[in-house]
């Protein structure tokens, strides 16, 4: 009883029980979620572990160009249990983007991004834009060579922009060169303003999840269908606890994972922590080969293959606000990859191929028969959209069913 | 098309390889980082040849002893021959730092002498077991040696009297319709102390101890990873018989 006062005491105050109800015990989620609906919680998850291993890790780091290198060697060797910090939030990097990578493709699959839902799609693509900023400012902050070489190269791609791009860039950087300033100023981006930046779009990605409920792998609305009495959707069940102990499941299985990675190739053979950034930065000595870390590579292969440099940055900054768009690129009424064309599909196919060749391409050394690849892969890639764009008006599919199918 | 696609399967199928600046093949390293007698061979190997003048600022002493089996005073013994600014003996517990200046390094070998710490990570096993195993003469360069997997290194031959003296061999290849001499292999001129199979075993601890010095860590991290994965596998049991029990009546 005791309990129950307090709770009571809480909720004439506070509306604790109100949103515990409408964003677990009484979100109803479409029965038939599959695998690819576990990535959304897990993003949320390797949020959370991000925020809490970055905050042991700042108690440590340094932000000075002079110590910074060392600063994070000192983490790995003198701080106890600093190691596994470190690897946890640089793990945590790489699996961020991959379960993100693998929420979006599944947002692209089961067409998620369609009305009435362009607004949670739109929050997530600005997710996934802080996202890229924030990953690519916390890179910086071990400063290495390729912390160092990396940025100085994206950076410099601000030059190409006319008239303000030299003034643009000197902004970014606080100084002629990647420097002390610019190190400075990148950490408190990086553990302040993105992080402050991602936890309010992500609230504001699920608050307008919750307002229109879930999309499904049938992609049916289930409000269309609900119990005439207690006007709950039949083919709905409470997030919690159906999705929350689903979820657990999840968790762990991706942890297998996320602990394989962590304590047995914690520099994934150099895709994760590339081995040129064991050597502290030195503004003199350029390395001979710089490559983004492997979840900006299929965006660089695109600035890669375009012969000219605005031309270039153009097209890679194209390849991603084309994104933000999906919800009136693709025109066809029907949500679901089960229920459309095999020209969609294999669209789609083509497109999440490029994808990858990209990212690979990226990644070797430049010579004449990547630049073509990328070139090719670089057209399909953007192919996917006026493809899209063009048969989704009246595509032929498959009759939807009412119900969601098991 | 053809050739894109053969490209593309074998750049898939090799992996991200360490960058060797010769762009020679490199040998493999036969190390062990769990062998704790090799380590201790490698450390001393390591304060005999390296630790005069390379540091390696990022490990402390008591470090070594403490993952090595080696014990206290034998890597005072090994490694210690300093003084603090008191005058008292460098503290276990201290960085090793070399007493080579950076300006002596300057003079000495016109640049200064790498710090040793996270070579390993840097370079790769094999590029250090390889380098260890490249040297040979050169009379073009100043110390008179040059190395196969570091052109134009500034480092001399410190170990010649371990592994002797080695001498390049030529072979003519075609390249693009002209006759190119590329460099073959190396022969051994003038042999060392040490036998082929000795020095290469001097190499392996050597460069088993770089490794484990570039992360000291990676022992316990690796005896930490299987409990923890152990854990993680029985928890999903658990939370995969919870999942079923609730779903009993959805489906």
């Amino acid at each position: 009883m005791a309990k129950n006062n307090l709770l009571t005491w809480i909720d004439d105050r506070f509306p604790l029980t109100k949103l515990w109800n409408e964003h677990l015990a009484e979100y109803y989620a479409p029965k038939n979620f599959n695998f690819w609906y576990f990535f959304g919680s897990l993003a949320l998850m390797v949020l959370v572990i991000q925020i809490l291993s970055g905050l042991f890790l700042t108690m440590h780091y340094k932000p000075d160009a002079a110590s910074a290198f060392a600063s994070v060697e000192y983490i790995m060797r003198d701080v106890p249990y600093g190691w596994l910090i470190r690897y946890i939030h640089s793990t945590g990097a790489t699996a961020f983007f991959i379960v993100v990578y693998l929420h979006m493709l599944r947002g692209l699959m089961y067409g998620s991004y369609k009305k009435p839902r362009e607004l949670i799609w739109l929050f997530g693509m600005f997710i996934y834009l802080a996202l890229m900023a924030e990953a690519f400012m916390g890179y910086l902050l071990p400063w290495g060579q390729m912390s160092y070489w990396g940025a100085q190269v994206i950076i410099s791609l601000f030059g190409a922009i006319p008239v303000v791009g030299d003034a643009l860039t000197l902004w970014i950087r606080g100084d002629f060169v990647i420097s002390d300033a610019t190190l400075n100023r990148f950490f408190a981006l990086h553990v302040i303003a993105l992080p402050l930046v991602l936890i309010f779009l992500v609230v504001a990605h699920i608050l307008a999840l919750h307002e229109v409920g879930s999309n499904n792998p049938d992609g049916v609305e289930i409000k269309k269908n609900k119990d005439p009495v207690t006007h709950i959707p039949l083919d709905g069940i409470p997030f919690h606890p159906y999705y929350t102990v689903k979820d657990i499941v999840g968790v762990v299985v991706f942890l297998f994972f996320f602990a394989t990675v962590l304590f047995y190739f914690p520099d994934g053979g150099g895709y994760f922590l590339e081995h040129a950034n064991f050597i502290a930065s030195d503004p003199l000595k350029t390395p001979v080969h710089i490559a983004p870390v492997w979840y900006f590579t299929p965006f660089y292969a695109i600035l890669r293959a375009v012969p000219d440099k605005l031309m270039g940055v153009g097209a890679m900054g194209a390849a991603i606000v084309l994104l933000f768009f999906m919800p009136w690129i693709d025109r066809c009424k029907v949500k679901s990859i089960r229920y459309r064309s095999g020209i969609y599909k294999t669209n789609l196919a083509v497109f999440v191929v490029s994808f990858v060749v990209l990212g690979w391409a990226a990644m070797q050394p430049v010579n004449e028969t990547i630049t073509m690849i990328s070139r090719i892969f670089s057209l399909l890639y953007f192919s996917f959209f006026i493809v899209l764009y063009i048969t989704s008006k009246n595509e032929v599919t498959k009759p939807v069913p009412d119900r969601v199918t098991q | 098309m053809k050739k894109i696609i053969i490209t593309l399967l074998f750049a898939i199928v090799s992996v991200h390889a360490y960058a060797s600046e010769g762009g020679v093949e490199l040998e493999t390293a036969p190390i062990d980082i769990n062998d704790k007698a090799s380590l201790a061979r490698g450390a001393k190997d390591f304060a005999a040849y390296c630790f005069s003048c390379h540091s390696a600022f990022f490990m402390r002493y008591n470090r070594i002893a403490k993952d090595t089996g080696m014990d206290e005073a034998e890597v005072r013994n090994t490694f210690i021959f300093t003084r603090d600014k008191k005058g008292d003996p460098t503290k276990l517990g201290d960085v090793m730092k070399v007493s080579m200046t950076e300006d002596y390094a300057r003079q000495a070998f016109n640049a200064p002498v790498p710090d040793l710490s996270l070579t390993a990570r840097a370079r790769g096993a094999n590029w250090l077991y390889t380098y260890l195993h490249s040297f040979y003469m050169d009379a073009s360069r100043p110390t008179g040696t040059n190395n196969i997997v570091f052109p134009g290194v500034g480092m001399p031959n410190v170990l010649w009297e371990l592994q002797g003296l080695q001498k390049p061999v030529y072979k003519t290849i075609q390249h693009e319709g002209r006759d190119v001499e590329v460099l073959d292999h190396l022969e051994l001129v003038q042999p060392g102390s040490m036998s082929k199979e000795e020095y290469d075993a001097f190499a392996t601890d050597l460069t088993n101890f770089m490794v484990y010095l570039a992360e000291p860590v990676q022992a316990e991290r690796r005896s930490m990873g299987w409990k923890v994965l152990l854990f993680l596998a029985g928890f999903f049991v658990l939370a995969y018989m919870l999942k079923k029990e609730y779903w009993k009546d959805v489906h």
